[in-house]
């Protein structure tokens, strides 16, 4: 017992150490108070970085309260939620855009040797290349990676670059929910916490080597039908949907097309992080909340923008970045001068209503200068709906969704939406009766196949699909005419 | 090369149904949708044999369209009901005045008798009075708490077991999405349930059987049935808020039909987080309405109104409410804060 006493007697000490620093940092600033309703609400820190930029006598203080309350909230969000423990392997997805690149600073930043409160995890980075969706050529593709493996090679931490053809390399298997880790109640991180003071107050982190990681080189063939499979979605919309998805985890059913999500998650697995830390900020999740209520992801919401995501089983993805603004992020990367590379998306320079993503984007934009209360209350929305997480030993295969691996949806009951969407399908393509409704002499047989293994929203964007082009990356039988 | 019908495939087709993009013919068109509104009546058991049900009439076309299928399935299936028509008469002059008259030619069409509540009787106010008050901005506030209780005053007045009204997909959708613009959790949890559940005296369960039908389809039926409705938009409506939900879901629409639809399947699959704290439904203090607070909404609002405040009841001032319950006078400070109106 003699042990846990001095531990927390030093718990102790720390603590009032730091909130005496904290106290110090932040009272010059109080005078600064009176601009704003808050202290350190954003609309204070716009309206002092404004007047600084007008007064350049006026500087050192406020950027110093900003960075500080900046770096604060990353802790602050990762702190409070006990995700990470100490030790840890975490793989940064970094696309190059401001919030990632701004997340990755903030990493480097904690894990610092002058860091106030050091963060005890180890990071590495991974970068995937789209060029090939998009259609960039190999030049281009190759600038703008050489352009970020400069920036991840200032930071010293492992890197991998993944091009987004790896998916069609994979090799085919199910589609699996690994095992979680046995499930660390809250208390344990308290323990592991103190347990790696202990032994590492010493040594430190050790940093992992970098390695030499050269560009990989992508086959011709394999960009092309990447971009065919993108190509089979007819609408933006689906474009884009499934390319989100593709970044994250894997489906090795190749049919379905790439997928974001599936392969960063692989990744992970294999060169061996259990967390994954996306750069998500409040304003594009406030949009991903409304896109994916208007793509029937209701269900799937908690898990699409809240803070972790454990859709995957062995890989937890969080979102340190939630709480911070792309304009704070903005401001931050300027003041504090962050690189970032600027990489085009599929719905870069397109019209308001080429795809629903797009048109949400516009439409939170624009109410969000008449409102300007808008992105926040969608952030506190988001923040009350639940993540329902079944640990994956007791979930069914068949309860997940093909694509997108979440929870399947469409399991309800007689009056709802889903089941008025089959009536209508049903009675616009049969006979009107003659004799009784209940009869039902349709041309095409329940589906069997796909549909019914995946959720609703993903069985739209696979409507989308153009059937002809698709034949060729089915593996499984199509039993629809 | 004409098209035909897709769903009897012998006569030409001449529409292309909103919904799912299939080419029917009229009769067809009219069987799908009757059809879809029976299936929904059925699943959601939304009905009793033998029960009285009100129709909420405004003389627009949801509820035209309502009054008329929901006649015809009783007809053709034997729900057995008994059905009336409930309008209400907020006092709108250019606008309720010519709809009411549609409402009771409606009456003599369908046959149904009919009874009309307004504002003026029942709270003393108009709403072109409170307009002249409370300005352009949030009478939309005013009008419909105050139509939900006078809906309900009305149907217990003609003794109904139940109200039904035209509230179609359109109408579900954008409350979802509103709902969510305005962080109402609790209102997100209800507002795509097909029938509220609330019990106690004073209130009478209301459905929307129309909820998975488009508007767009709504007035399709409407235009071929040759129904004879009121077709223009309330003149105090540009500013409301809803307004923005609407543009967005009508771009949605045109995106991919199958949006509104895909919407309201969200809102159905939300789960809340346990812990989140949600109103308690009670009774007002004042009227013994249903209400959440000490004071209902109405009550609150009449308050604000009657006392030259206009602003009492938008916004949050839960304070408030203890010395208006008191008739307490209320300090300087708050009353100017109250006062404000922009116009």
């Amino acid at each position: 017992m003699p042990e846990n006493c001095e531990i927390s007697a030093a718990r102790h000490a720390a603590r009032n150490a730091r909130e005496q620093h904290y106290r110090l940092q932040t009272e010059p600033c109080a005078r600064f108070a009176l601009w704003g309703e808050k202290s350190y609400s954003e609309s204070t820190y716009i309206t002092l970085l404004l007047f600084r930029t007008a007064i350049p006598q006026a500087s050192s203080g406020v950027q110093g309260c900003f960075k500080e309350y900046f770096i604060h909230k990353f802790r602050a969000m990762l702190g409070k939620n006990r995700i990470i423990f100490p030790g840890e392997k975490v793989l940064l997805a970094v696309s190059g855009g401001p919030s990632s690149c701004s997340m990755l600073s903030q990493v480097q930043e904690g894990l610092s040797q002058s860091a106030h409160k050091k963060l005890r995890f180890l990071p590495g980075i991974v970068y995937i290349d789209e060029g090939g969706a998009l259609g960039q050529s190999l030049e281009e593709r190759q600038r703008t990676v050489a352009e970020l493996q400069a920036v991840f090679k200032a930071t010293g931490f492992p890197f991998h670059i993944v091009p987004l053809e790896q998916v069609l390399d994979l090799p085919s298997s199910v589609v699996v929910t690994a095992p979680s880790a046995s499930e660390r109640p809250a208390s344990a991180y308290k323990e592991a916490v103190d347990h790696f003071i202990q032994s590492n107050s010493r040594s430190g982190l050790t940093p992992q080597g970098q390695e030499d990681t050269a560009l990989p080189d992508v086959e011709e063939s394999h960009t092309q039908s990447l971009q065919q499979l993108i190509g089979c979605a007819k609408t933006l919309t689906a474009r884009e949907d499934l390319l989100n998805t593709i970044r994250f985890a894997h489906t090795l059913i190749p049919l379905c097309p790439p997928q974001r999500q599936h392969l960063l998650v692989h990744t992970a697995r294999t060169e061996g992080y259990s967390k994954l830390m996306l750069g998500d900020n409040c304003t594009r999740l406030a949009v991903k909340l409304l896109t994916s209520i208007s793509l029937g992801r209701g269900a799937q919401l908690a898990q699409d923008t809240g803070f972790s995501d454990c859709r995957y089983g062995d890989i937890i993805s969080v979102r340190p970045m939630r709480d911070y603004s792309a304009k704070e992020i903005a401001y931050y990367n300027r003041m504090f001068s962050v690189p970032s590379v600027f990489i085009p998306s599929l719905d870069t320079k397109t019209t308001d209503k080429a795809s629903i993503q797009r048109l949400t984007e516009s439409f939170v934009t624009k109410l969000q200068a008449d409102f300007p209360s808008t992105v926040s209350t969608i952030y506190r929305t988001s923040e009350k709906l639940q993540t329902a997480c079944k640990s994956s030993s007791t979930a069914d295969q068949c309860d997940r969704c093909l694509l997108c691996m979440s929870t399947i949806d469409t399991a309800v009951e007689n009056a709802s939406a889903f089941k008025a969407t089959l009536i209508s399908e049903k009675l616009s393509q049969t006979k009107s009766p003659g004799a009784t409704g209940t009869e039902f002499p349709g041309q095409n047989p329940e589906p069997t196949d796909l549909k019914s293994l995946m959720c609703y929203s993903c069985q739209l964007t696979v409507k989308d699909l153009i059937r002809e082009k698709i034949g060729e990356f089915l593996l499984v039988d199509d039993d629809e005419g | 090369m004409p098209v035909l019908c897709s769903s009897c495939g012998d006569k030409r087709a001449v529409l292309k149904r909103p919904k799912t993009g299939h080419s029917l013919c009229k009769e067809c068109f009219f069987w799908a949708f009757e059809e879809e509104v029976h299936q929904t009546i059925v699943a959601a058991e939304l009905f009793k044999h033998g029960e009285t049900v009100g129709i909420a009439a405004s003389g627009g076309k949801d509820s035209t369209v309502l009054a008329h299928v929901m006649k015809l399935l009783n007809e053709r299936y034997n729900y057995g009901l008994e059905l009336m028509l409930l309008s209400v008469d907020e006092g709108i002059t250019g606008y309720r005045d010519d709809s009411l008259e549609t409402v009771k030619r409606n009456q003599q069409q369908y046959e149904l008798p009919l009874k009309i509540v307004s504002y003026e009787e029942l709270y003393g106010w108009t709403m072109d009075a409170i307009v002249k008050q409370v300005g352009l901005k949030n009478n939309c506030t005013f009008c419909g708490v105050f139509r939900r209780q006078a809906l309900d005053r009305g149907a217990i007045m003609l003794k109904v077991d139940k109200i039904c009204t035209g509230h179609n997909a359109d109408d579900v959708a954008e409350t979802v999405l509103m709902n969510v613009l305005r962080g109402d959790i609790a209102r997100l949890r209800r507002c795509t349930a097909i029938s509220t559940t609330s019990e106690g005296e004073g209130v009478v369960p209301r459905c929307k059987p129309l909820k998975y039908a488009y508007e767009k389809e709504i007035v399709l039926y409407a235009y071929f049935k040759k129904l004879d409705y009121f077709s223009t938009e309330c003149i105090y409506s540009p500013n409301a808020y809803r307004g923005y939900a609407r543009t967005f879901l009508k771009d949605l629409e045109s995106i991919r039909p199958s949006s509104i639809m895909d919407v309201i399947h969200s809102g159905e699959n939300l789960s809340v987080r346990e812990g989140v704290k949600m109103p308690v439904q009670g009774t007002c203090t004042r009227c013994g309405y249903i209400s959440s607070q000490a004071l209902c909404k109405s009550c609150v609002l009449l308050e604000g109104l009657n006392r030259g405040l206009p602003k009492l009841g938008i916004g949050k001032h839960h304070r408030l409410h203890d010395k208006i319950l008191s008739q307490q006078p209320l300090t300087e400070k708050e009353e100017r804060k109250l006062k404000s109106v922009d116009f």
